[in-house]
């Protein structure tokens, strides 16, 4: 097979230059392969992918609202499982899709079981409406709604990968889009396991977080290099961590990107700490059992 | 002695709804519970759970996601059924628009029941009412059998190729969701007889991959709406025609489809009023008409599309209407009322008001003879 026939996200887009989630989309049209239907949450990527009477698609694709992506799948996953129909399902959304108005839906469509893959693409704010706070926003962050001053972000970003984990029989990953293979063998992973799961995508979003066009892939392997975007997977209840010996300081990751231009020395320190503290976390529950299912 | 009809049951209207679902083999039903609708859907679940009918039943989380599944499901290309009352069907609403945005036929049975506040299970149409421009189909019912029969006509009515838009059928909460009554009820080989297969022209196929739920520019928006009217204007022939067609294999209809007249010959004052509240009238107007009072009743069965030619029609001759409304549109009047007066406004006939029955208000006989006397003359909150 030729490699451009591998793909299913096809140019003409109305994606920025640059978007980190535009690159995710097509790494989940090559590795979902041709027998799949995908359910997208409303945001930027269902915007810039589906403008009538156009459509960047090659798969079967429905967009119905913001914060059912994960209830829809569960339609598509029920009508396929009555055609007795072995199709994959993936559901796709953004941080504020899943981390915030489409939680609850998320939660009821994974303690159901059914078989489908969800995955959320990561730009850490409202990015589609401007670049308001969501609740995956990073501690620091500028975004619209949380302006440099005294309003400056102080909340911690929620932990999507083990709220989702948290569901028996699930499937966890995070993955980075500066680590395309990877991420593509676990979309293939998640879809042969046959479990309800959830891969959470770092997609940067230049615009939003003021980053050159010609950064994205260079910052999210910062992402993983500075531990700030750890990347690991839950199976069977059972973390496994992909080790990161670069140890590169956190401010080369925040220096890089506009939306933390108002850090001091003393909130870039704290915010090593708190980078450290997770990933010496992770690192300590790597390889066991932490969630009973 | 005639021989005993072994299809004559007595039944509760939420079974009758169920069973009705039953026979139209829905293959993928949504259920979330609400009073008073959870009746259909526990019969629902008892019916797949005892192999009386293959489908996949997914006990959703929120109303929400009930209707967010369906639009899921019908879209991959399979016929589904979810239920709502009240603060359900209002959690909806955004995906109500979006399920007759998308052309995809559900069909969903309400209990109808008020919204808060004050929390109250009881009874009326604001529910409903509330969601009167969303592009769904809207049946009223005023009897058991009605919602019975409703129900498999509301799948054939919706999926038509000619229409392709959701429908409600609507049956007053407890005033009829649970009243039992004697019921008529159909054979599996009657109803496939009447209700073809389901067969999706757009669906979700990884043979045929399209897009649904683009985005559509101001360039192209207004397109997709005038199609959705077109539907639901054209929707008026296809809905009497299905009943007559129910007519002629069943020998029950109701009406024309839209609307019923009971009376209204030589009716000088006319009722016009929805569900189950036309029995009691229906009783009333019999009651008066001992008395010489040349009363009658237009029920409005079909809410949407609005049967515009049908009530012109049907109140020509009437000097006095009233219309009785179990919903209120806060700041205006009752939403019934404030269409059929702007139907009415070249017409001679008064027309007035009667605000009815709000959460679960009983609207008794005499309430209805009494209030005769007002009828074209005043607007009254009963």
């Amino acid at each position: 097979m030729k490699e451009n026939e591998k793909e299913r996200f096809m140019p003409g887009h109305g994606a920025c230059a640059g978007c980190g989630a535009a690159i995710a989309m097509r790494a989940i049209g090559r590795a979902a392969g041709k027998n799949s239907i995908l359910t997208i949450a409303t945001g930027c990527m269902e915007v810039v992918s589906t403008a009538y009477p156009l459509t960047a698609w090659k798969l079967p694709i429905i967009h119905s609202a913001f914060e059912n992506a994960a209830a829809t799948a569960s339609g598509i996953a029920a009508a396929l499982k009555h055609q007795k129909k072995k199709t994959n399902v993936i559901a796709i959304a953004g941080d504020g899709g899943v981390f915030d108005i489409g939680l609850q839906a998320l939660s009821g469509a994974l303690e159901r079981g059914h078989k489908f893959l969800f995955i959320c693409y990561d730009n850490e704010a409202y990015a589609n409406t401007g670049v308001q706070r969501s609740g995956a926003t990073p501690l620091g962050a500028v975004t619209t709604t949380t302006p440099a001053g005294k309003h400056d972000s102080i909340e911690f970003k929620k932990n999507m990968p083990f709220i989702v984990a948290s569901h028996a029989g699930t499937y966890v990953a995070t993955a980075n889009i500066a680590f395309i293979d990877d991420f593509e063998n676990k979309i293939k992973k998640a879809l042969q396991s046959g479990k309800p799961s959830y891969i959470q995508v770092f997609t940067p979003c230049t615009i939003g977080w003021h980053i050159n066009n010609n950064d994205t892939i260079r910052l999210s392997k910062l992402a993983y290099q500075t531990n700030i975007y750890p990347l690991f997977e839950i199976e069977n209840g059972i973390i496994k961590l992909m080790e990161n010996t670069s140890k590169i300081p956190i401010e080369n990751y925040l220096n890089m990107q506009g939306r933390f231009k108002n850090l001091g020395k003393k909130e870039i320190s704290e915010i090593q700490k708190d980078v450290d503290k997770n990933y010496e976390l992770l690192k300590s529950l790597n390889g066991k059992k932490i969630f009973l299912n | 002695m005639k021989p005993k009809n072994k299809n004559l049951v007595f039944m509760e209207c939420s079974e009758a709804i169920a069973e009705a679902v039953r026979l139209c083999e829905p293959g993928v039903i949504a259920t979330y519970p609400i009073t008073p609708q959870t009746g259909i859907i526990e019969h629902l679940a008892d019916i797949v759970a005892t192999s009386k009918l293959n489908a996949e039943v997914i006990n959703v989380e929120s109303e929400h996601s009930a209707i967010s599944a369906c639009i899921g499901a019908q879209a991959t290309g399979i016929r589904t059924f979810t239920a709502s009352s009240s603060q359900g069907l209002a959690l909806m609403h955004e995906m109500l628009f979006i399920a007759s945005g998308l052309r995809l036929p559900i069909v969903m049975a309400i209990a109808n029941r008020t919204l808060s506040a004050p929390i109250n299970i009881w009874n009326d149409h604001s529910d409903t009412m509330a969601q009167r421009d969303s592009g769904w189909l809207q049946f009223y019912c005023e009897t058991v059998q009605e919602a019975f029969d409703t129900t498999i006509m509301a799948f054939k009515i919706a999926e038509s190729n000619k229409i392709l838009l959701p429908a409600m059928v609507c049956v007053d909460g407890f005033t009829l969701s649970h009243v039992s009554e004697q019921l008529q009820i159909l054979e599996q080989k009657q109803v496939d007889s009447f209700l073809p297969r389901y067969k999706a022209e757009f669906l979700l196929n990884p043979e045929k991959p399209i897009t649904m739920g683009a985005l559509a520019s101001p360039q192209y928006f207004t397109e997709f709406k005038k199609q959705q009217q077109e539907a639901m204007l054209s929707s008026i022939n296809v809905i009497k025609e299905v009943n007559k067609q129910f007519l002629s294999k069943f020998k029950r209809s109701y009406g024309d489809g839209l609307i019923e007249e009971y009376k209204t010959n030589d009716a000088e004052k006319v009722f016009i009023a929805l569900g189950s509240v036309c029995g009691t009238i229906r009783e009333a107007i019999d009651e008066m008409r001992k008395k010489g009072k040349k009363v009658g009743l237009v029920k409005i069965k079909t809410f949407r599309p609005f049967p515009e030619k049908e009530l012109l029609k049907a109140t020509k001759k009437a000097k006095k209407i009233a219309v009785i409304d179990r919903a209120v549109s806060l700041g205006n009047l009752g939403p019934v009322f404030v269409e059929v007066k702007a139907l009415l406004k070249n017409c001679k006939n008064d027309i007035s008001n009667f605000i009815a029955g709000l959460g679960g208000k009983d609207i008794t006989k005499r309430d209805i003879t009494e209030s005769e006397k007002f009828i074209g003359e005043k607007n009254l909150w009963i």
